[in-house]
């Protein structure tokens, strides 16, 4: 589904490259962790992969389905299926939750030559995800995401995955900020979402959040690469002794 | 939950599918080829006398324009304002315009010609009484507003060339006409307020239109009526070469309210032109009057050819007790915006509400804002200012609240917000306050941000194009302006700031 190939990037701003010979491939219904020191590069790369602008692509490819995913706009990598929940949920103000939600959901529908869903049909759709997660109807009545609780904003981001119903997922620290009810009920959200067709990046720092959301993969990332790959009891290594075995790994392949 | 934000949702909606459609960025551009009749070139006491000739107006109204014009010859433009204003050669002018054969005043609306209801129509604004404005959502059957009539009267170069439900409103006493026709049925009237509100010699601009305006509307909501539907008036200038100068009177008498929206297009074409306007608001005891613009003159093309000089004078005068007006205008057309809606608040316990969205794109300049006069005891105001500029436009507001000594337990609040969308744009905020009374409160906010490049990439994450995006975040931007509006107008609104943003991304 997804792969990338020794992938380099620099930030346009500055000459600073930030990832730094990147391969990773993930398959229809896995779901991969990625752990990593503060700094390492993963929030790059998910934003990389959602398109944001201010990275220069030095080197490398990004495959979606066959495609080049690296030449399709932001807005169309989001109808492609793909979703970023944001480490830092953004706030705008005077816009309201329904309002941009259901804008969003037929941009998506329309770019795809699908019909748009009327008024009533979208409701209903939307009140069920928010019930299961429950997000209070004053909550939805709210501009997207001002006034609201880091952990709040989290669950908001969830609630727009179920509804744009995206085919692979990057969560980029989804569990940051949530108390121990909020974190079971965003996995439980995850959960009930993902299917055989769906993948999942999931960027944590707490190996915590993989006891409810079970890996297939977990990779460790220094510096701008991948620097280890094994199965879920890696994270619990990581949660025991930290990053200082993985950090010469690291540095071994400047 | 409520429906409130449902119905917001498909306004919402409906904005962004018509970014989509229109191809245009100034749809209103279009001409009407019609037969014009045009008054000699230039300005002088010949011209002020055909003007009034061609009204058939009384003796005492052509003395008031030919007091006003020898006033005005002596005034000077102001330049106070942060404009760039190119010389205006007022000799160089028409000052009347209309179709020729308008000679004859049409009857009822079945006289008028039917290229000018067709100019009507594609404008959005059907002359007949059985549709409801433009605007009005069809996809949407459940809306209520399904029924609400509005009123129009139809003011074309320089005449009124039809009003609507002009019977219907009679028969509860309300007076819906032209200003001219105003002028002969109810001289007692227009004897009394016209000019009471700005007078004569109030400023340049205002003062050349009271010695040339050839035609407006007229509006009295008698005492304890509520008038059953909205007023509005669309002005549209065609003619080439010709200054459009109206003048609109709405008096609310005691216990009366209206809501009054305006409405303005003109065709694109490279010269400029010149639109000088007075509106005048009286409102007596108990009385509320709420006025809402659209102005969407043609803002010149991107390089700065063309496009309206709007150099306009309202004012409401709250003179009644517990009176109150509310003025909301979104402003996106012209190429250069000069208007500062006023109230003074006479009356002890009278307020004055002023709500703007002034977007500048391209070339465009606007020096905008309101004055509050609290002169009476308990007065409040509130003004809620939102300006927008992208392209090289320049966007000011410039506001003034005024406290006299006598106004006890007197209230303010200012709330100024810039936008702006790329960084060859300005924004400047000029509040000049001054208080006179140890009781009174000023409060005043202000902020200048940039649509933010996070928000954008969120929406657009999300699936939401750049540009739908952009109308998305400034309309949240504008909400408390837009939501100021009525219905009809909110719609039109919306989707002209989204489409009046085009091109200013990317
Ligand atoms: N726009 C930018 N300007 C300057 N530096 C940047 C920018 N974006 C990323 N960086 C730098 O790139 C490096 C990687 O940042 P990134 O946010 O990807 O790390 P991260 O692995 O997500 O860290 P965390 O675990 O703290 O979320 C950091 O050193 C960061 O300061
Ligand atoms: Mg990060």
């Amino acid at each position: 589904m997804l792969n990338i190939d020794d992938l380099k990037v620099s930030l346009e701003e500055e000459e600073k490259q930030i990832i730094k010979g990147l391969s990773l491939s993930i398959k229809p219904g896995e779901v991969h962790a990625v752990m990593g020191p503060n700094g390492s590069g993963k929030s790059t790369l998910s934003s990389v992969l959602a398109g944001k602008d201010g990275y220069i692509i030095d080197s490398g490819t990004v495959n979606f389905d066959g495609s080049d995913l690296l030449d399709a706009e932001v807005e169309e990598r989001a109808a492609l299926g793909i979703f970023m929940a944001f480490q830092y949920p953004i706030e705008i103000p005077g816009v309201g939750n329904m309002n941009f939600l259901r804008t969003a959901l037929n941009s998506q529908r329309k770019t795809r030559g699908q019909e748009e869903l009327n008024a009533a049909d979208f409701l209903k759709l939307v009140r069920g995800i928010a019930k299961d997660l429950e997000i209070s109807d004053e909550m939805m009545k709210r501009p997207v995401n001002v006034g609201a609780s880091g952990g709040e904003k989290k669950r908001n981001e969830i609630l727009q995955m179920c509804l744009l119903e995206p085919r692979f997922v990057i969560l980029d620290e989804t569990d940051s900020g949530l108390d121990v009810d909020a974190m079971k009920l965003v996995s439980k959200g995850v959960n009930n979402f993902s299917s055989s067709s769906r993948s999942f990046l999931v960027i944590t720092h707490y190996q915590r959040l993989l006891n409810y959301i079970v890996p297939d993969f977990v990779h460790i990332m220094v510096d701008g690469r991948i620097v280890k790959t094994g199965d879920k009891t890696l994270a619990l290594h990581v949660e025991e002794t930290g990053y200082k075995d993985f950090l010469q790994l690291g540095k071994g392949k400047h | 939950m409520t429906d409130n934000y449902e119905v917001r949702d498909v306004i919402d909606k409906e904005t962004l599918s018509t970014v989509k459609s229109v191809g245009d960025a100034y749809k209103y551009g279009f001409s009407t080829d019609i037969e014009t009749e045009y008054a000699p070139l230039g300005l002088n006491e010949d011209i002020v006398k055909l003007i009034s000739k061609k009204n058939n107006e009384p003796k005492w109204m052509l003395d008031w324009r030919l007091k006003a014009f020898n006033r005005w010859k002596k005034l000077k433009q102001p330049d106070w304002a942060l404009l760039k204003i190119p010389e205006i050669d007022f000799q160089d002018q028409y000052y009347y315009a209309r179709p020729a054969n308008m000679k004859e005043k049409p009857k009822s609306l079945d006289e008028v010609d039917p290229k000018l209801l067709e100019t009507y129509s594609k404008l959005g604004i059907p002359l007949t009484e059985q549709k409801k404005l433009a605007g009005v959502i069809e996809e949407n059957p459940e809306d209520k507003s399904e029924n609400r009539k509005v009123a129009v009267d139809a003011v074309f170069d320089s005449v009124s060339v039809g009003t609507t439900f002009k019977e219907e409103l009679k028969s509860v006493g309300v007076i819906f006409c032209s200003i001219s026709e105003a002028i002969k049925e109810y001289p007692d009237l227009v004897k009394k307020y016209l000019g009471s509100v700005v007078p004569i010699s109030d400023n340049f601009f205002a003062c050349l239109n009271a010695a040339v305006f050839s035609d407006g509307s007229f509006v009295y909501i008698p005492k304890g009526v509520r008038c059953p539907m909205e007023l509005s008036t669309y002005f549209r200038i065609n003619a080439e070469n010709t200054g459009q100068f109206e003048r609109t009177l709405i008096i609310a008498d005691d216990n009366s309210y209206v809501s009054y929206l305006e409405g303005c297009t003109a065709p694109q074409r490279d010269e400029s032109q010149l639109h000088a306007a007075v509106v005048e608001l009286v409102i007596l005891d108990q009385a509320e009057i709420k006025y809402s613009t659209v102005q969407n003159w043609f803002p010149g093309d991107e390089n700065g050819v063309g496009g309206i000089y709007n150099f306009v004078t309202k004012r409401a005068d709250c003179r009644g007790k517990n009176s109150k007006v509310m003025w909301t205008q979104v402003e996106t057309g012209s190429a250069i915006t000069w208007k500062y809606p006023s109230c003074v608040l006479k009356g002890d316990n009278s307020s004055g509400e002023f709500y703007s969205i002034a977007i500048t794109n391209n070339m465009q300049q606007a020096d905008t804002g309101t004055k509050m006069i609290h002169l009476g005891k308990n007065t409040n105001s509130r003004i809620v200012s939102k300006g927008i500029s992208a392209g090289k436009a320049q966007n000011t507001y410039r506001g003034l609240v005024q406290i006299g000594g006598r106004s006890q337990n007197s209230r303010n609040f200012t709330q100024c917000d810039s936008l702006l969308i790329g960084n060859k744009c300005g924004a400047h905020t000029v509040p000049y306050i001054e208080v006179n009374n140890s009781t009174a409160r000023a409060e005043h906010e202000a902020t200048t941000s940039k649509v933010d490049e996070d928000q954008l990439f969120y929406c657009m994450q999300r699936g939401i194009g750049e540009e739908d995006a952009v109308a998305l975040i400034v309309n949240g931007f504008c909400k408390e302006v837009l939501q100021a509006l009525p219905m009809e107008f909110a719609m039109e609104a919306q989707k002209l700031v989204a489409i009046s943003l085009e091109g200013s991304v990317g």
